[in-house]
């Protein structure tokens, strides 16, 4: 879109616009993320996508942290910090304002209402985020298997996600994927 | 990751409380639960703020969290903020937000660099291909352990909107932004008409 001017701007405005609708949560906006650093400014591939994706689910800290690896790609260290303060500062900012306006839970059903009206949107949300990134990283069955597999083990046990992503990682090692 | 893990703590409601962190604290306490949070920072936050800490009772953790779930953003950052404020007021506010952010984000700053340099080996390659499934299936579990209650409920109205709204940013990849001015009216209409509906009856 703006072709010529700062990368670092575009990647100011995008963010912050993108955080405003980013309901419930970081892996809410994984679609918005992937559409527009792939499909529109062409700042990563698809298959760049899915590694920065699954960096950001390796390391610790808030799922949010995949706009830093995405701002690194597009503006060095710059462009990290200003994709994570801008993802990051103007809801955080906006979250300080209504827990001052409402420091007491108030009787209205209203909150609880719209709340759970989201819920199935934000759903929807991270269902389009798996699919995105599967179409981005699964190459063969042995990866769409993989998905499952891990799928099932996090629902039926209460293992440490971090021990199935490693072993993710060694099977792709191993040469399966 | 979120919403499941909302009524956990609702028991021992009488923890005493201790004193309210300084801005220092704030910034370490919360600087340790995001290094400790592999796959989100939210189970490690209970942790330290209602059980280690005691900075909060689980029923005053849940309804911050709750006001945080709400508004738009990651969830745990803007918990963060207004936790800090609560105690210290802006600077808490910014001091648990640095704790939170700053370190994990400097680690990822040095995975980026790695990567740029070393991305195209073949070997890291297939590692991380290996990890993004694994990853994938992650984000599917907590799917489907949010979408239960739904089911449960057979709360159909919910699953129609959850799978048009999958459709239009999933397979027709319409913009975020389009798809939730559409979608948020419309859903916020039906539970107001439903809820009006049980009202009634």
């Amino acid at each position: 879109m703006t072709g010529d001017s700062n990368p670092i701007w575009t990647l100011v405005w995008t963010f912050a616009l993108m955080s405003l609708f980013a309901i419930g949560g970081a892996n809410a906006a994984i679609p918005e993320m992937h559409r527009i650093a792939v499909d529109v400014h062409h700042w990563l591939t698809d298959k760049q996508f899915a590694d920065v994706f699954a960096i950001s689910q390796l390391s610790p800290g808030p799922n949010v942290l995949i706009v830093t690896l995405i701002g690194y790609t597009v503006g060095g260290l710059g462009g990290a910090l200003a994709a994570t303060l801008a993802m990051c500062v103007p809801t955080a900012v906006l979250a300080y304002g209504v827990s001052r306006l409402m420091a007491r839970p108030t009787e209205s059903r209203w909150p609880a209402m719209i709340q759970g009206a989201l819920v199935p949107l934000s759903i929807g949300l991270m269902a389009a985020s798996g699919l995105i990134v599967a179409q981005a990283a699964d190459r063969n069955w042995v990866a769409v298997l993989l998905t499952v597999a891990v799928a099932v083990a996090a629902s039926a046990t209460r293992i440490n996600p971090l021990w199935l992503l490693l072993a993710g990682g060694c099977l792709g090692f191993a040469g399966l994927i | 990751m979120s919403l499941d893990s909302l009524p956990a703590a609702a028991s021992a409601p009488d923890l005493p409380k201790s004193a309210p962190p300084g801005v220092f604290t704030l910034f370490f306490a919360f600087a340790k639960m995001s290094l400790a949070g592999f796959g989100g920072v939210l189970a490690f936050a209970r942790r330290g703020i209602v059980e280690q800490h005691r900075w909060m009772t689980a029923d005053e953790f849940n309804e911050t969290f709750a006001l945080c779930h709400f508004l738009p953003g990651p969830n745990i950052v803007n918990l963060s903020v207004v936790f800090g404020s609560r105690f210290r007021g802006v600077i808490g506010g910014v001091a648990a937000f640095t704790g939170l952010v700053g370190p994990p984000m400097l680690l990822c700053i040095i995975l980026a660099a790695l990567y740029s340099r070393y991305g195209e080996l073949e070997t890291l390659r297939r590692i991380l291909a290996g990890v993004s499934c694994a990853a994938v299936g992650l984000l599917v579990s907590v799917m489907f352990r949010m979408m239960k209650p739904l089911i449960k409920r057979r709360d159909v109205t919910s699953l129609v909107v959850l799978v048009a709204v999958f459709v239009a940013v999933g397979l027709a990849r319409l913009p975020l932004a389009t798809v939730l001015l559409i979608a948020t009216p419309i859903s916020i209409a039906i539970a107001f008409l439903l809820q009006r509906r049980v009202k009634g009856a």
